[in-house]
């Protein structure tokens, strides 16, 4: 098995196409931003700490989080924990990558991972739940939710919020509803229906009885497990095993 | 322990929460590398993959408002008429607009 081959072939022309796709939701995630930025100066942020955080942190949810826990001086052990709690998904957002990322030499693969955010993953992750090996999303659609993120934190810090009440608007459902538009377009089958099923009552569970923030890794996980049992007849007759896929 | 919010503390806590994240974005995949991919282990991430999704809707319908509901609520109901991502999402955030206003 020759393991240094990269097989993967990253298309720049699509890199764009992906880049105009996610255009749309990413007008969402100016909203978004500019939210953030506003949270963020009435904290005490300066507009430039506000816009460096985006820049470099890119993760809103933690972000949020983070400056709620603001003050005159800010406890390191609970921010990281926030901070690492909320965006704990990404572990797994990426981990459900690799059988695509192996075939990409390294430097690019972490290179790619910076870009790494829900609305991308989420695309990708569907395109090859359909077959199609989609990375290129990765790159393209986190870059223009990367630059929309800068920009919305930019107009939040510098005018203010855009919308007075943004919730008035449904936007605070953007990614709720762009979540779900992604699951329903995959693949269904009787299986990722039971995985579904248990996802949904773990992270509920987890939700109500654990700390706050863990219950996506904790649904996600065990929705996963449900995967691990029960194996799809494709993944089980591509491999190795005849015997799994005459018994199928 | 805690940082001061000057102009180098808030720096400081900017480059630890990028770390923190940072070490997210990578970890799940830097793990990965040392796992063999077979077929069970390939089953296993692809159903989590698609469990992420739901394990961030359930709880956000559960807790989330009426408004909130009602955005999910058409979202799938759109989608699943038209299996169109945009317009199923115009669709939600209508309907939390809507209901929110009324209610």
């Amino acid at each position: 098995m020759s393991t240094l081959s990269y097989p993967y072939q990253f298309e720049s022309r699509k890199v764009w196409s992906e880049f105009f796709r996610l255009f749309p939701i990413s007008l969402f995630v100016v909203a978004f931003g500019a939210a953030f930025g506003l949270a963020a100066i009435q904290e005490g942020l300066t507009p430039l700490q506000s816009i460096l955080m985006s820049t470099t942190v890119f993760a809103g949810a933690s972000q949020f989080a983070a400056v709620d826990i603001w003050g005159a001086e800010v406890s390191i052990l609970p921010l990281v924990a926030v901070v690492f709690a909320i965006n704990s998904r990404h572990l797994l957002m990426g981990a459900s990558l690799y059988p695509m990322l192996r075939e990409v030499p390294p430097g690019r693969r972490y290179a790619l991972l910076l870009l790494l955010t829900d609305a991308n993953w989420a695309v990708s992750a569907q395109d090859y739940q359909n077959g199609r090996r989609n990375l290129e999303v990765i790159v393209g659609g986190g870059l223009v939710l990367w630059l929309a993120w800068i920009i919305g934190t930019a107009l939040g810090v510098y005018f203010g919020g855009l919308l007075q009440n943004p919730k008035a608007f449904g936007l605070d459902m953007v990614l709720g509803c762009f979540m779900l538009a992604m699951a329903l377009g995959g693949r269904k089958s009787p299986r990722v229906l039971v995985a579904w099923s248990v996802a949904a009552v773990a992270s509920l569970a987890a939700w109500k009885w654990l700390p706050p923030n863990m219950h996506v890794v904790v649904g996600a996980i065990a929705g996963g497990l449900v995967g691990l049992i029960w194996q799809s007849p494709e993944t089980a007759s591509s491999g190795a095993d005849e015997e799994v896929a005459d018994g199928h | 322990m805690a940082i001061e919010t000057s102009p180098q503390g808030v720096l400081a806590l900017i480059a630890v929460m990028t770390v923190v994240t940072l070490i997210t974005r990578f970890g799940g995949v830097f793990v990965m590398s040392f796992v063999r991919i077979n077929p069970r282990i390939e089953s296993f991430i692809n159903t989590m993959a698609s469990s992420v999704l739901i394990a961030i809707i359930v709880p956000m319908a559960f807790s989330g408002d009426l408004g909130a509901v009602a955005a999910l609520v058409a979202t799938a109901a759109a989608m699943l008429a038209f299996q169109k991502p945009l317009p199923a999402i115009a669709a939600g955030l209508l309907a939390a607009a809507l209901v929110r206003y009324l209610v």
